[in-house]
Order: structure tokens, then sequence, then C-alpha cells
């Protein structure tokens, strides 16, 4: 946790690899017991969720969870594990579906299933849920959470909300 | 490797265009003081400066060319702005932005002869008046080539707004105008007073290198200075024009010195520009968080759509006075249309136009493909490796845009006659690259560094590397935005007659360099053939850019902008 | 992929900006004077013609030489288009600050006057070799001083001439049946009718000719004026000229705060009935615009009395061209009897032949008699004397004088 500035979305991109020129990193960061510190960013492995859904809104719903599959999975297999992944988030049917025509909660459901088919090894959280009204906010929190327990992912969400903190039901540090 | 390219790449283009860049500047230094050795100038010497300072008209011309490039530019960045705030979103602005790409293809010397004919005191709009006022004659008034050069102004208007229209639409989408300006507007705001406040302080910084292009262009104008302009003395360029093509050669020492001086004033132009960006800003800082919330805006959208239909119409409608001309018999004052009809222009000069029109898009792809991939791959490098070819340099990419091309283009014939490479499709594309690539780079840049990262990040994230990050999620969010910088390029290439003719060597004639010739003649029924060919030829990729995003994102509501 | 459209485009572009190459060697150098071994080394060639392309008919009598030499001599002729001869002045210039002494981008240039001057005195044509051309042998220049000296400069062999053309007004019958046919009259008329006269803007090779003609009318001391015009009284014999001019200035379309950029531009105002007198340098100027339906079939030519200012058209070659010999039998054929008649007619060219009758056969004339008359164009008794050109010294000075007196002041 920490108030806006801290620099808690900044710790964020040094790990998924994004850190803007101008800051230096040192240190090392390590998951699963293999160092990361200089891999590419997409070879990390680290799935991100932020404040806005970022669902590319040139691709349809099913293409966007399409684009984070591995390549080995091709035509009807690929199809199949789309709608599957569809259907269990309630949104059966909706491959073809345009993103911008979804509501802010559907939108947040694909973008977790995007990242997740992606098989990360950690999950980060930049404020994900801010953005969310107070009863979809405690929805998705409780999905986000119940699926990353069930996949056995490590979580790292900063926040400078309290309650998402406390949801989170893990070690709270302080940044700032 | 593909990292060490994209490294490569900002360093590469840069070392691309420094040949040319170089070679044009010393063509143009040397002579300026006095080194010439074709024409016996063997020794540094102030006397081109001396002569150019001893002409009686220099005062005014510097005058006229920097009041005219100013207010050009001026007039098109508020109507522009003033449109947008206005009416985006609207059908009216729809309607506007369909109109939008023949106009850019109208080449700028069609658009002003169109627009000559418009509003002389023999034109169009007097031939409507003539009948009821009992005109014989046309009344003796001086409307084109004003002194002061408001039919110049006029003329590079109709043509530069639509272009900084078009740079604000591939802007836009990237900052989002439709919830911000909802926002604004729940909290009170009148349209166009919400449009000023959150969208414009934040879109400018985006259009700034077009609007810096629009003004040096129009500070170095010669085509339209020579059909609307003053000539008692002409601006500057023109002037500049007329030495370097003065029969008598010692004229060319003079020559470059004025061309020197012009690129002095481009530059003094765009700081005093800059200096007025500065103040506005400053002033501009308490008005925006004032709380004023802007009403009786009526006005003002009027006048915004007004304008921009009125600008639109001049064109249009000179275009379509070209095409009656261009199959007119004889065709006098007070007649509002030919007395006779005839295809005799189309069939003398339509076959010999068709014939070069493959030829013309040939070099127009194959330029403006260039100088699209060194743009992307530099703004790719600059995105990867946080590599800027950096502001010192930067600038060399520019040069090509602020020195005035005939002064140019002397050092990069003598550098296209080194390379031997001179007189070939090879050199002349070569060539078309360098006026090109500024046009690119300045229509690519900012939309491209205002793409929000984290789609990047998010797609590394997911496991994608950085070639398919660019090729599936950078460029597919930015294929408008390239369309239509590709769009630019490639008008800007078919549009290049003194590159072509001087890097050709009269070996490779395209549709322009034909256009200009056959046009020189001044017989409006062949200036209306080659315009309307050479507007179909810039035409064809600005549709091209348009028709592909409509196609391709037909399903896409967050594709689309406004 | 974008990798390897770099790979293949960063260096070509590269290549283009830094390769050098040596220049090309040298041909054989034609001899003019062996007529045959010029014929020879021609046959095969492309001879690249630089000449200006704004005129429908100039371009469609190109083509048609170009036909003939194919077909007469295997001489392949490409017309480069051009906006303005300068365009192929710069470009030799190039060619020569690069060391190109040879292999050159242009084999002939449609020239005259200043041009002509100016290249000549940069050493910039190849010759002479316009004297030793067969047809030459056609022509009488003794009879026709301006076939050896171009604006006073004596063409010493370097340029070939190929029509002749005079300052010829133009009118429509219509509106002034009866046009001013004096310097002084015009001057009058103006005054009577503002706003329905002007002429194009010096230096424009029209404007400045017409400064020339008014020049030559008003000056009390007309033999001075082919003299260089610092060994004149240059104030004394221009002080008319002024006088007169700021009388007809007011007078002018626009009071002369404008000015028509060139002859095209006149031909256009006087299209829109903006002016009712306009001239041209060319005595078939009219009878074209009316052919091209550009002016009614009411308008006419005339001259000023006491003669009007003339000079030929040439071609010349320049130093380092590719082709001389083909460009040199390209200038003979201009000169041939056959295309001499077919410029001369009205529905082509309507410029005055170069050639004097007296040195051609029986059936050669016969090509000139069968020439049908212009609508528009004036015979040759009708056109009157030819007066000569100033020394061009006064042609930059009166350019000058006029530019700081009426070109700069709004």
């Amino acid at each position: 946790m920490g108030p806006s500035g801290s620099g808690k979305s900044t710790l964020l991109a040094s790990i998924i690899g994004t850190l803007a020129p101008g800051f230096t990193l040192s240190g090392r960061i390590v998951l699963d017991g293999t160092e990361i510190t200089h891999l590419p960013p997409e070879q990390r492995r680290t799935g991100i969720l932020f404040q806005d859904e970022l669902l590319f809104p040139h691709l349809s719903v099913g293409g966007n969870l399409g684009f984070g599959l591995p390549p080995r999975l091709r035509g009807k297999a690929r199809r199949e594990k789309i709608d599957a992944a569809l259907r269990d988030i309630g949104l059966e049917g909706f491959a073809k579906r345009d993103p911008a025509t979804l509501s802010g909660g559907q939108k947040a459901r694909v973008a977790l299933m995007r990242m997740l088919l992606a098989g990360p090894r950690a999950l980060l959280l930049d404020e994900p849920f801010s953005k969310l009204d107070a009863t979809r906010r405690g929805q998705i929190r409780a999905l986000v959470f119940e699926r990353a327990r069930a996949q056995g992912l490590p979580v790292l969400l900063v926040t400078h909300d309290p309650e998402d903190a406390e949801s989170a039901g893990g070690r709270i540090i302080t940044l700032g | 490797m593909a990292l060490s390219l994209t490294r490569a790449a900002p360093a590469l283009t840069l070392l691309a265009l420094l040949g040319p860049v170089t070679a044009g500047l010393a063509g143009t230094l040397a002579p300026a003081f006095g080194l010439m050795p074709a024409l016996g100038g063997t020794e540094v010497s102030l006397e081109p400066f001396r002569a150019l300072f001893g002409w009686p008209g220099l005062p005014r011309a510097v005058g006229l060319s920097l009041f005219t490039g100013l207010a050009a530019t001026l007039v098109s960045l508020a109507l522009t702005v003033l449109i947008c705030a206005g009416w985006q979103g609207t059908r009216a602005f729809t309607a506007l932005e369909r109109a939008l790409s023949p106009l850019l293809s109208v080449p700028h010397a069609a658009a002003a002869f169109g627009l000559a004919f418009l509003i002389a005191p023999s034109g169009w709009i007097a031939r409507l008046l003539a009948m009821p006022l009992g005109w014989d004659r046309p009344p003796d008034i001086l409307i084109l080539q004003d002194p002061f050069g408001l039919s110049l102004i006029a003329g590079l208007v109709v043509k530069e707004m639509p272009f900084l229209l078009l740079m604000t639409l591939a802007a836009l989408p990237a900052l989002r105008p439709a919830q911000s300006l909802a926002t604004a507007q729940a909290l009170g705001y009148g349209r166009v007073t919400a449009w000023f406040k959150v969208i414009l302080p934040r879109l400018y910084p985006q259009i700034r290198l077009p609007v810096y292009a629009v003004l040096a262009f129009s500070v170095s104008v010669v085509d339209v200075a020579m059909i609307l302009g003053p000539g008692t003395p002409p601006p500057l360029a023109v002037q500049v024009l007329k030495w370097m093509n003065d029969p008598d050669l010692a004229m060319r020492f003079r020559a470059a010195a004025g061309a020197l001086l012009l690129l002095a004033l481009t530059v003094a132009g765009l700081l005093l520009w800059r200096g007025g960006e500065i103040a506005l800003s400053r002033l501009s800082a308490r008005w925006l968080t004032a709380g004023g919330r802007g009403h009786g805006e009526g006005p003002l959208r009027a006048l915004g759509l007004g304008f921009g239909a009125l600008s639109a119409a001049l064109v249009l409608l000179g275009l379509i006075g070209l095409a009656i001309w261009s199959v007119a018999g004889l065709w006098r004052f007070p007649e509002m249309l030919p007395q006779g009809w005839t295809l005799r222009s189309w069939m003398r000069h339509g076959p010999e136009m068709l014939a070069l029109f493959g030829r013309t898009l040939l070099i127009a792809a194959m330029s403006s493909g260039i100088a699209m991939i060194l743009t992307t791959a530099c703004l790719e490098a600059e995105q990867r490796h946080g590599l800027r070819p950096g502001t010192r340099a930067l600038w060399l990419l520019y040069l090509p845009l602020l020195v005035p091309q005939i002064a140019f283009l002397p050092g990069l014939q003598v550098a296209g006659l080194l390379s031997g490479l001179d007189g070939t499709l090879a050199a002349v594309i070569a060539v078309h690259v360098v006026f090109v690539l500024p046009y690119a780079f300045l229509s690519l840049s900012d939309p491209y560094r205002a793409l929000d990262p984290r789609y990047a990040a998010v797609a590394h994230a997911l496991g994608r590397g950085p070639s398919a990050t660019f090729w599936r999620v950078r460029l597919p969010l930015l294929l408008r935005p390239c369309l239509t910088a590709a769009a630019v390029s490639a008008a800007v290439s078919v549009g290049q007659y003194l590159p072509t003719l001087f890097i050709g060597g009269g070996r490779v004639p395209t549709l322009t360099t034909e256009a200009l010739a056959l046009a020189s003649g001044g017989d409006r029924r062949i200036i209306g053939v080659t315009a309307l060919a050479q507007t179909g030829a810039a035409f064809l990729p600005f549709a091209l850019a348009l028709l592909i995003p409509a196609l391709a994102w037909r399903n896409r509501r967050g594709m689309r902008h406004g | 992929m974008i990798r390897r459209s770099m790979r293949n485009w960063l260096p070509l572009g590269l290549a283009a900006a830094l390769t050098i190459t040596p220049p090309t060697l040298a041909l054989a150098e034609a001899e003019p004077a062996d007529w045959e071994a010029v014929l020879a080394e021609a046959e095969g060639q492309t001879v690249y013609w630089n000449a200006w392309g704004g005129a429908e008919n100039v371009n469609a009598f190109i083509d048609w030489i170009g036909d003939l030499a194919q077909d007469e001599y295997g001489v392949t002729l490409e017309h480069v288009k051009l906006s303005d001869t300068a365009e192929a002045v710069s470009r030799v210039l190039a060619e020569k600050t690069a060391g190109k002494d040879a292999g050159g981008a242009i084999d002939l240039i449609w020239i005259n006057g200043e041009n002509f001057a100016a290249m000549k005195r940069q050493g910039l044509l190849f010759g002479p070799w316009s004297e030793d051309l067969p047809n030459w042998q056609l022509t009488d220049p003794s009879a026709n001083a301006a076939l050896t000296a171009d604006f006073t400069v004596p063409t010493e062999g370097l340029e070939s001439p190929w029509g002749m053309a005079q300052l010829v007004f133009y009118h429509d019958t219509t509106r002034l049946p009866e046009p001013p046919r004096s310097m002084a009259a015009l001057a009058d008329w103006a005054a009577q009718n503002p706003g329905r006269f002007t002429y194009p803007q010096p230096p424009d090779f029209l404007g400045s000719t017409f400064l020339k003609q008014a020049l030559i009318e008003v000056t009390p001391d007309a033999a001075a004026l082919s003299q260089p015009v610092d060994e004149a009284d240059y104030a004394a014999a221009t002080a008319p000229l002024w006088d007169w001019l700021d009388a007809l200035t007011p007078n002018l379309w626009r009071q002369g705060k404008a000015y028509p950029q060139n002859a095209q531009r006149m031909i256009q105002l006087m299209a829109d009935s903006e002016i009712d007198i306009g001239f041209e340098f060319n005595p078939n100027a009219a009878s074209n615009a009316i052919a091209n339906f550009q002016l009614p079939d009411t308008v006419r030519s005339f001259v000023l009395e006491g003669g009007s200012l003339g000079n030929a058209s040439f071609v010349a070659i320049p130093y380092n061209a590719n082709a001389k010999a083909g460009a040199m039998v390209i200038a003979n054929l201009l000169l041939s009897p056959q295309a001499q008649a077919r410029m001369a007619s009205p529905d082509e060219l309507g410029f005055g032949t170069v050639l004097a009758m007296g040195r051609l056969s029986d059936d050669q004339v016969r090509l000139f008699d069968e020439i049908p008359v212009g609508i528009a164009t004036l015979t040759p008794e009708e056109l009157g004397p030819t007066l000569p050109e100033p020394h061009p010294s006064w042609m930059e000075k009166l350019e000058e004088d006029w530019t700081a007196r009426y070109g700069v002041a709004p």
C-alpha cells in the first residue's frame, strides 16, 4: 500500500520488465527460484492487470483471449479453449463481440481471463478494482483471488484502498 | 538481429538523409558566399549578400513572406480547432470529414488556379453578379495579387486547414476525447469551452509539428504565391525563384543568399510562433481553471462550420470550374458556362497522362513505403530502447521542409551526379524519400508516442515479444495514423516537380513533370486536365487510407474516433 | 517482416547517398564538317531535346520532327518538356560542378537571347558547329543579321536558328475596332480607357521586350542602344521612357499595382475581357489562341508603326552532350525546307522561316507558297520591318530600374 506517487506502479513495472528509461534497478527479482531480473518482459511470465482493462480494441473478445494463448494451441482446440474460458466467466457466446460493447464488469472479467490463459507464474495487480462500482468490485475481487488461489499463483496487489488490501488476505507492505 | 536493427534505425535514417541534406545545404551555402567554381566564383565573398540587401524590394518581400506565412498558419489552425471544438461527433462533422480527402489530394497549384477562377474580378462569382448588375466587362479591382497577400493567405488556408484537420483526426482517438468532453459538459461547460479547456491543451502538443510544417511551407511557398500572391514585390520565395531562373547566371549567387535569408526567415517565423505558444499558455493557465463555463457559443460554432464549409466549397467549386474548363470551347466573361464543349484537351493529353500514371504511383508507393519503414523503425526503436534520434539530430530530418526547394536542389543534383545514380528511377525514388520522410515522421510520430504504453506492457505480460507486439498490437492500433501518414507521404511524392526533373535528368518523366510543363502554357483547359489527373493520382492513397480502416474496423467501436 | 525489409532498404538508401562512380568516358567527338561521319555516328543515338512544353503546337511539331528523324536517320528524339528554360541551364551547370564533362543528360536546348549569352560566357556550349550544317547553305546571314547575332551577341556557330519571331500585338475587333499603332497613341488611348491595358512584369522576357520596344520609339538616340550601356548616356537615353511610363502607369490594368507574370497570363486576361490589347513575341499567337478556343475569332493581330523587335529562336548543344552527332542531325533537320515550311504554316507554329527563298530550288519554294494564311496572322509584308535588339546590357539595366520604380512599390 502507499499513497499516489510513492512508486507502487514503478515497482510493478520493474517486475514485469517495462521500467521506463531513466530509472535504475538494483537488486534481484526472483520468481519460482529463477532470477528474472534481466529477462525481456515477454519471457518473465508475470501477468498484470491494470486499473483500465486495456482490452485490445482492434480485436474481438475471443481475439483478446486468444492473444494470451500460446501459439502451439491451434485450430479447433484453440477455439474450444476460448469458448470454455468464456463460459467460465459467464460470457458464453461472446467470442465474436466487440470489446467496446461490454460493460465494465464484463471487460474486467475478460481481462482477467486473458491474463490467466497466458499461464503466468505470478499475478501483479495495479489497482485493478478501483474503477468498478461497489457491488461489482466485490465480485471481481473475489473472482481474481479465487482464481489465483486455484492456480497457486503468488499475487502482488498495489492499491491505496485499505479494503482491497484487507481482502487480499496477505501481508501488507506500506510504501512512502 | 532484430534488436540491433531497430536500435540502429535512427542512426541509419539520419545517415540516409545526411548525404542529400548536406549536399543540398552545401549547394546553397557555398554560392551564397560567392563560391561556385562552375561560374567562376572561387573566392569567399559577401557580395551576394550585399546585392541581396541592395535590392529595393527586400523589406516588403520579407514582411510579406512573414505576414502571409504566419497569418495563413494562424487562420488554418484556428479554423481547425473551431470546427473540432464545435462539431466533433456530429453529422456535420462527418460530412466535412468526408470532403477532406478530395480536398487534400488537390495539388496546391490546382487549388490556387481554381480559387483564382472563382474570386477574380472576371471569375465565376463576378459572372454571377454580372447579369443583374449589367456588367459586360469585369470591374477593374484588385482582388488577386493584392499587396497585402490576402488572397494568397486564403489560397493557403483552403489547403492547409484540411491538412491540419487530418492530422488532428489522426491524433484525437488516443486522447479519448468523448470521455473528457462528457466529463466537462457534465460539469456544466459549454461544448466549445469544454473542448478548449480539456482537449486542446493535450491535443496541441500532438499536432505541433504539423503546425510548424504548415508555417514553414507557407513562408516559403512558391507556386500558390505566383498565382495568388502580389508581384510588386512578390514574397521572398518567389523572388528567389526568379533570381534562380534568371538567364543572367550571376544572379544565382544572389539567389543563394536570398535562399539563406528565406531559411532564416522561416526559423524566425517558427521562433515567433513558439514565443506566441508560450505566451498563450501562460495567459491561458488561469483561464483554464477559472471555472468560466462559456455560454452563447452558437456564433463561434457557426463561424467554425461556416468557414470550414466555405473553404471546402471553394476548393471543390474551383475543381469543378477546372473540370468544366477541361472540356470547354470558347468561354468568355460574363458567360457562366462555355459557349461550346470539346473533349479535345482530354484526347490530346489524356493518353499521355494515363501512360505516366503507373510510374508516378510506383514512385509514390516506393518512396512513401521506404519513408514509412524508416519512420516506424525509428519510432519502434524509441518504444523498445528509449532511443530517440535526439532533438539535436532530429532537426536534420526537417531541413528539407525548412530550406526552400529551389535553393536546395542544385546541390542535391550535383550529389546525384556524383553518385552515378542520376537519371535513374532509383535516384528519383531516393530523392523523393528525402522530401517525403519529414511528412511521414511528423504525421506519425505524435500518434505513435501517444499510444498508451500499457497495451505493450499487457502484450509482453501475455508472453509476446517485441516483434509480435509491434505487428499484432501497436500496428493495428495505429492503423489509421499509419495509413494517413502513408497517404500524406504518397501525395507529397506525387506532387514533386523540381526534384523529379532535376534528379531524373528528364529521363524519368512523371505525371507531375508533364503536367507542370504543359500547364506552363497557361491555358485553363490544359490546367484543368492536368489538375484533375494529378488530383486523381493523389486521391487514390487518401481514399485507401479512409477505406481500409473503415472496412477493417466496421465492427470495432473502440477503433472509431470522435 | 520489418526486419527483412529494413535489411533490404537501408543499405540501398545509403548507397544512393554515398556511392561515387567515375564519369562516363567521352565518346568519339563528332566533327561537324564531315557530315557523312556525323550521320553515321548519329544513327541509333537518342537525342534528349530540352524545350519548353507549354505550347501544344510546339510539342506536336517536335513530335513530328522526331518521327522524321527516326525514319530518315535512325535518330530517336525525346522531348524533355520544361516549364522554364532555366531548368536546362541549371542542369548543365550542375553537371559542370560535378565534373561530368561528358555523357551529359541534355543533347539539345531550345534557347535564345540572355540564356544563350550566359551559357556562351560560361563556356557551357559545344561548338562551333552550326555553320557546318549542310542546310546552313539555304540561309542568307548577310540578309538576316538575326541568324548570326542573338540579341547582338555573335552566335559564332554555337547555336543554330530554326524560327523567326517578332513582337506582334492583338486586339478584339468587336471591342476595339481601331487599336493605337504607336507607343504615344497607346498611352493616349490608355488615358481615355483606363484599366484596359497591361504588360507582363519585367524581368519577364515579354515585359522587357515591351520596354525595349517603347525605348526605341521614344529615345532621342536610337543608335546608342546597340552599344553596351555603360558606353552610352543611359540617363539621357531613357529619360523619355520613364516619363512615358509615369504617365501610362496610373492608367494600366489595376493602376499598375499588379502585373501579369508572363505572356500566357496576358492571353488569359484578354480571354476574360479584362484587357483589350495584348501582345506576344510570336506572329501567330492570336491564330493559335483562336484555334485553342482561348480567344474568339474576332481577334486580329497588328504591329506598331516603324517596325517591331524581332529575333530568331535557336537550338544549342551543351558542351558535355551525350549525343552531339544526333543533336546536329536534328538541328539540320529543323533547317530543312520541309520542316521550315511546316513550321511556318499558321496551322502548325506560324514562326517565320529562317531560310532565304533565293537559295531554294523551285520545288522547295513551292512548299512555302502553299502555306495557308492564318485567320489572325499577318503576312510578312504586313508584319513590316524587324527592329534589331539593343545590346543585352540595356535589358539588364532597364529591368533593374523598372523594378526599383514600379516593381516594389504597391
